[in-house]
């Protein structure tokens, strides 16, 4: 089996370990050492990666230590105001030219031997250059790796290693409206957000598809894996409505689907709305007075700016690994076949006082990453179902993504959207038929424009 | 330089006895999953802070902790808060600790460094073990500094407590524990 992983191409592919048509894929894709190599090759030197946020980086000579699948990577702003993101490796020896997590240079001064680089990347200074290299040297050539195509996505920053791979916005193609309203503020304008900081870095031993994959597409796991943090009233209401964690909202004409490019492997869930325009708002911030305030403003500016507009959809998984929701990134780095380094970051508008700043970033603490209190559940379920996954008999036994299986349809109002059931497999099944594609393409040329499989 | 009186120094061996028993009997609480009597030694208006800890230029230490005021910490939060982690691990369906890690709080080098009316600011290290299920470990090493104020109900209550855990990304898949 292992050879024939490694030969992708060869007569039995990939395709027998997804078996889509029937809702059973096999355990040993979250498992194999040589499947995740092949991945590393296939999807995370070829897709198209979060890196930040252009507020991380706000000032000349600013970076941030940044990662796109396995490997460090730095976010820079240049002493021009031009960002960029480079492998964080010095081309003479391979050390880390920065081992900060962030800051603000004139240089990044390797510690090995001193090669220096400059905060465009260029190679500017190597010690005694001229007595040891004697003058031949080719600076030029010798810069820190750049990556091949970066986009500034209303104030997101994505990267991505290969140059033919087709633009950001084409690559989230039905997706990229609502990625774009994930980086308004409330008020609905673009480039509305910051990011607080530092984001939340934590390992957890299990595959990265597992958390990657099921994040935004397994409405299911709510009731039973969350089963007890209704107790903890962490929600802006506190314990009003039985103090569920999601704030509360104004009933509004629209029903929630999951809604994915089946092509592309995007998905998220999302409404279909009945009417134009944003739902009125409802008061939820009874925890901390004063922020009400705040928000049921901008409500009313982002109900004026798109009073004729149906805001069809929103944020979801960007494939293969960056899940975007208004107020919240989440990523899911490979570290390892069985080990993820998962990220969390938080926008928040950018212009908003401190008091609603400060409130919002305490809801996100206590509800978050690995000591907010909804998501330890979520660390406790992904960890074992990795380590349970591993023995001979278990790698036998498919996983089921029956649910929903048959039942996807579309509709006029969202071309090039495949919807299901708001709780059903259909993310799942998308982000899974993308990865097949991914693994198998021999070039961006196979994959995109999209192929029917 | 003063020289304190016996009767000084003995008051303050007291008080540094009585400060150790109380953050011993805390851990001890802790430790046995006794975590309603353990809120009850927290006061109402508590900060409980723990950092997260960047990797700085030296010369940049100031800003190596997280900021309670604009940034993203591990915890940052009050009783509320807290009262709701004790809800929710006695619930018995809190699957990060359900079955209960066991968890062991080692608190040492425990030292009163100012004294003001009825409170005492104390520093204290910890090295928490827990160890789940079969074989995850993790181990949780730093430093804390605390407030304690006196009270009448309970001696001592602990009215801000601030946790500075040695690592930088979390090397535990959650933190499910008091501290």
């Amino acid at each position: 089996m292992v050879a024939q992983i490694r030969h992708s191409h060869s007569e039995r592919s990939l395709r027998h370990l997804v078996d889509l048509e029937h809702g059973q894929i096999s355990r040993e894709i979250y498992v194999n050492d040589d499947v995740y190599r092949q991945e590393q090759e296939q999807i995370f030197a070829r897709a198209w990666l979060f890196v930040g946020h252009e507020t991380l980086v706000p000032n000349p000579g600013d970076f941030f230590q940044s990662r796109m699948g396995e490997e460090d990577v730095l976010l820079v702003r240049d002493r021009k105001g031009q960002i960029h993101v480079f492998l964080n490796t010095c081309r003479h020896r391979g050390m880390k030219v920065c081992r900060y997590d962030d800051g603000n240079t004139l240089v990044f001064t390797c510690p090995f031997h001193g090669w220096t680089y400059g905060t465009d990347g260029q190679l500017v200074a190597v010690p005694n250059e001229e007595s040891t290299y004697h003058g031949e040297l080719d600076k030029a050539a010798w810069g820190l790796h750049e990556v091949a195509q970066l986009c500034n996505f209303y104030g997101s920053i994505w990267a991505t290693w290969d140059a033919g791979a087709p633009s950001f916005e084409d690559y989230l193609g039905p997706f990229s409206e609502g990625i774009r309203r994930c980086f308004q503020s409330s008020d609905g304008r673009d480039n509305g957000v910051e990011v607080f900081k530092p984001p939340y870095k934590w390992y957890i031993p299990t595959n990265w598809k597992l958390p990657a994959f099921s994040f935004d597409g397994d409405m299911a796991h709510g009731a039973m894996t969350h089963q007890s943090i209704n107790t903890a009233a962490i929600g802006p209401q506190g314990e009003l409505g039985g103090g569920g964690r999601h704030g509360l909202r104004a009933a509004f004409p629209k029903t929630e689907y999951e809604f994915c490019s089946a092509e592309l492997g995007h998905g998220g869930h999302n409404p279909i709305f009945e009417l134009p325009g944003v739902p009125p708002y409802v008061e939820t911030w009874q925890t901390a007075p004063g922020v009400d305030d705040y928000y049921r403003r901008t409500r009313e500016e982002q109900a004026k700016r798109f009073a004729d507009q149906y805001l069809h959809g929103g944020g979801g998984c960007v494939w293969p690994n960056a899940i975007v929701q208004p107020q919240r990134i989440l990523l899911k780095h490979p570290a390892g076949v069985g080990r993820t380094e998962s990220w969390r970051l938080y926008p928040v508008d950018k212009d908003a006082p401190k008091l609603v700043k400060d409130a919002q970033r305490r809801y996100m603490m206590r509800y978050g990453g690995p000591a907010g209190l909804t998501e330890s559940d979520d660390m406790e379920n992904w960890n074992y179902a990795s380590r349970a996954s591993l023995g001979t008999i278990a790698r036998r036994l498919p996983y089921n993504f029956q649910m929903g299986l048959g039942h996807a349809f579309s509709d006029d109002r969202v071309p090039g959207i495949t919807l299901n059931n708001r709780t059903a497999e259909e993310n799942q099944r998308a982000r899974l038929r993308r990865w097949v594609e991914f693994m198998e393409a021999g070039s961006w040329d196979d994959i995109y424009p999209m192929k029917q499989t | 330089m003063e020289i304190d009186s016996r009767a000084q120094q003995l008051e303050r061996l007291l008080l540094e006895r009585e400060v150790e028993q109380f953050l011993y009997k805390e851990a001890q609480l802790l430790d046995d999953r006794r975590f309603s009597e353990w809120i009850e030694l927290i006061a109402d208006d508590i900060h409980y802070f723990m950092p997260q800890r960047r990797n700085v230029k030296f010369g940049e230490q100031y800003r190596e902790h997280s900021d309670p005021e604009s940034e993203i910490s591990w915890f940052d939060e009050g009783k509320a808060t807290l009262a709701g982690r004790v809800r929710q691990i006695n619930t018995g369906v809190h699957w990060a600790e359900e079955p209960f890690s066991r968890v062991r709080h080692i608190i040492s080098n425990i030292q009163i460094e100012d004294v003001q009316g009825d409170e005492v600011k104390v520093r204290s290290n910890f090295f928490v073990y827990t160890n789940r299920l079969k074989d995850e470990v993790n181990l949780f090493v730093g430093t804390r500094h605390d407030v304690l104020r006196r009270d009448a109900d309970t001696a001592w209550k602990v009215a801000k407590r601030t946790i500075i855990l040695d690592q930088n990304v979390l090397l535990a898949k959650a933190i499910t524990t008091f501290f």
